[in-house]
């Protein structure tokens, strides 16, 4: 099995502070982190490889330089090879424009490594945008299945089969590959890296592919090609805060709460 | 693609009983305001196996066209032939915007069905309106863990699609039905369905955790200090007739399962009332559960950030406060 791990470099949400004056976001200082979905979709292809050492794990990442910095976390968990997908002409791009570039990357990495990907693994979602919608995008200019919300995946013959998440419980589904999958919380954690690997790692040489090497049509990427535009940005406004009840014991507080309840028809 | 007509279509997507899920029935009400603003009819797409009552319940809140895709293809939702049949009904009607619940499966679907037909989408919306100044849709959504609201044009491309989050909207009064029906006999062959349904497993115990359909979410976080602590939470849930939430630090600690987690890694839920115990209120919790109408929070901890968000907040130990209220009920 030939597995694409697909990561972005996040801040991280946890990390980001509202200045209280200007009531914007405070960037400077967050650190960067590997996308946490991302991360367990990296898990899933590592759990693949552990049943089946022959796999290659490959991990891509489209963003600024710095994001070798994520590239090579994922190279001391699991991956053989990293490649950063950069440029200017890339800046600017929606879900759709990006889904575009990362899909014709996919493309040039297999040529450039002869390999075909029976799997193109993607976190659910990034926790900056949140939008789960570049790896089905992905699947889509590729023409390949989905399973989307997978918590567990194994390969039996040829085929993915995935435990995907669903309103109520699990669904088991068997998909035909090459497939995309998108990856979200697992009941495990992703494993650690070792200090041998991580050692590694840091060595490892990443190669970029830049705007220049990957031509594609204008139309389709950075600002021109993405249908979506950012309007406006605001701070989320906080509720104000509404009853506060701390009497002297629970019971008194229980039937306060009670009281106020029932009074405004809320129970 | 270009627009057909003026109309807004909203995708209901059905149970496998044929019946309609909540947030296509919610949608029809944005939807209702935003068609009449841009000068177009309400349109509602049902797909689903015998689904006539999901048709019955579209027209009953005022739809006024009805595109009904019934067939055993799409008894169980599968990307492939979903895409196939929402494509080809778009593609025939041409509306100028769509809105999908952001289900699990209304977010697996629309990113494929956006991309094919090169247009915008934005994800799990909890706010859209009419942009005076450009005549299109201007959805609104949470950004950055919740931190930021972002508001997003698709300026030139049709539809102008988004997907909304289940429980933002509430569902209108019922009205008399007048929606034209339509029947869209579209097939899809076994072959071009790429994946196959092994075996679905209910949470465990039999129990089913439908968090986004529940009236009543009683959730409990760090503070319930352990597994057992979650038979408390559910005393309270039992009580309200709801069902039992809980935060992240409670999954991470093993006290209870992923299913139940509400927040930006969890479930996104707008319940008539949710009862935060030992929650403190990270962003990323507020975020899943900020578009409840009530929110009660019990918390030791006077100045938790949660207490900022609630309606009602009672200072005090969970496990004081809850049998004390249990009471109160009975």
């Amino acid at each position: 099995m030939n597995i694409l791990v697909c990561v972005k470099q996040v801040p991280d949400t946890n990390e980001i502070k509202i200045d209280p004056v200007k009531n914007t976001l405070i960037r400077a200082g967050v650190p960067s982190i590997v996308n946490p979905f991302d991360g367990y979709a990296l898990e899933a292809a590592a759990r693949i490889k552990d049943k089946d050492p022959d796999t290659k794990i490959i991990v891509m990442s489209m963003g600024p330089e710095q994001a070798k910095a994520a590239l090579k976390e994922c190279v001391a968990i699991a991956a053989d090879k990293a490649y950063l997908v950069s440029g200017r002409k890339f800046g600017g791009s929606d879900t759709l424009a990006t889904s575009y570039i990362i899909a014709n990357a996919a493309k040039m990495i297999e040529e450039k490594e002869g390999i075909k990907f029976d799997l193109l693994f993607f976190g659910k979602q990034a926790i900056d945008g949140d939008t789960a919608q570049v790896g089905p995008e992905v699947g889509e200019h590729l023409g390949l299945p989905q399973v989307t919300y997978v918590l567990e995946a194994s390969v039996e013959d040829g085929k993915l089969i995935a435990r995907k998440e669903v309103e109520g419980g699990i669904e088991v589904i068997s998909c035909a590959t090459p497939c995309v999958a998108t990856f979200t919380k697992p009941s495990f954690d992703p494993r650690f890296p070792t200090i041998k690997r991580k050692l590694a790692a840091n060595k490892a040489v990443i190669p970029v592919i830049s705007d220049e090497e990957l031509v594609l049509d204008e139309t389709m990427i950075g600002l021109k090609g993405s249908p979506t535009r950012v309007k406006s940005t605001n701070v989320a406004q906080k509720k104000s805060g509404g009853v506060k009840i701390a009497a002297e014991t629970a019971e008194e507080s229980a039937a306060a709460l009670y009281a106020a309840l029932t009074e405004a028809k809320v129970l | 693609m270009e627009a057909l007509t003026k109309d807004l279509l909203v995708f209901v997507e059905t149970n496998e009983d044929g019946t309609a899920k909540n947030v296509g029935i919610e949608l029809l009400t944005p939807g209702r305001e935003i068609a009449t603003k841009q000068g177009g009819e309400l349109a509602a797409v049902v797909i689903g196996y015998n689904c006539q009552a999901a048709v019955d319940t579209v027209n009953a809140y005022g739809a006024d066209k009805i595109y009904v895709v019934d067939s055993e293809e799409y008894a169980h939702y599968t990307t492939d032939a979903y895409k196939k049949a929402l494509i080809a009904v778009i593609e025939k009607y041409g509306p100028t915007s769509m809105m999908l619940g952001a289900t699990n499966n209304g977010r697996d679907l629309a990113p494929r069905v956006s991309c094919y037909l090169k247009t915008g989408l934005t994800a799990d919306c909890t706010g859209v309106d009419l942009d005076e100044a450009t005549g299109k849709v201007a959805w609104t959504r949470p950004t950055f863990g919740g931190n930021l609201m972002a508001t997003i044009l698709c300026p030139d491309t049709y539809p102008q699609m988004g997907t909304v989050r289940p429980g933002v909207f509430k569902k209108s009064e019922p009205v008399a039905p007048h929606a034209e029906i339509i029947k869209e006999d579209i097939h899809v062959a076994a072959e071009e369905i790429r994946t196959s349904l092994l075996e679905v497993i209910k949470e465990e115990g039999g129990e089913t955790v439908d968090l986004e359909g529940a009236d009543v979410i009683v959730a409990g976080g760090r503070g319930v200090g352990g597994p057992e602590g979650f038979e408390t939470i559910k005393l309270l849930a039992d009580a309200m007739g709801g069902v039992v939430g809980c935060s992240r630090a409670a999954v991470d600690a093993g006290w209870i399962s992923h299913a139940h987690q509400v927040g930006q890694t969890g479930k996104t839920v707008g319940p008539k009332i949710y009862v935060a115990c030992g929650i403190s209120g990270a962003i990323q919790h507020v975020a899943g559960m900020s578009g409840s109408d009530c929110i009660i929070a019990i918390n030791k901890d006077a100045d938790a950030p949660i207490f900022d968000v609630a309606d009602y907040g009672v200072v005090g130990n969970l496990f004081d406060v809850i049998p004390a209220l249990v009471k109160e009920m009975q």
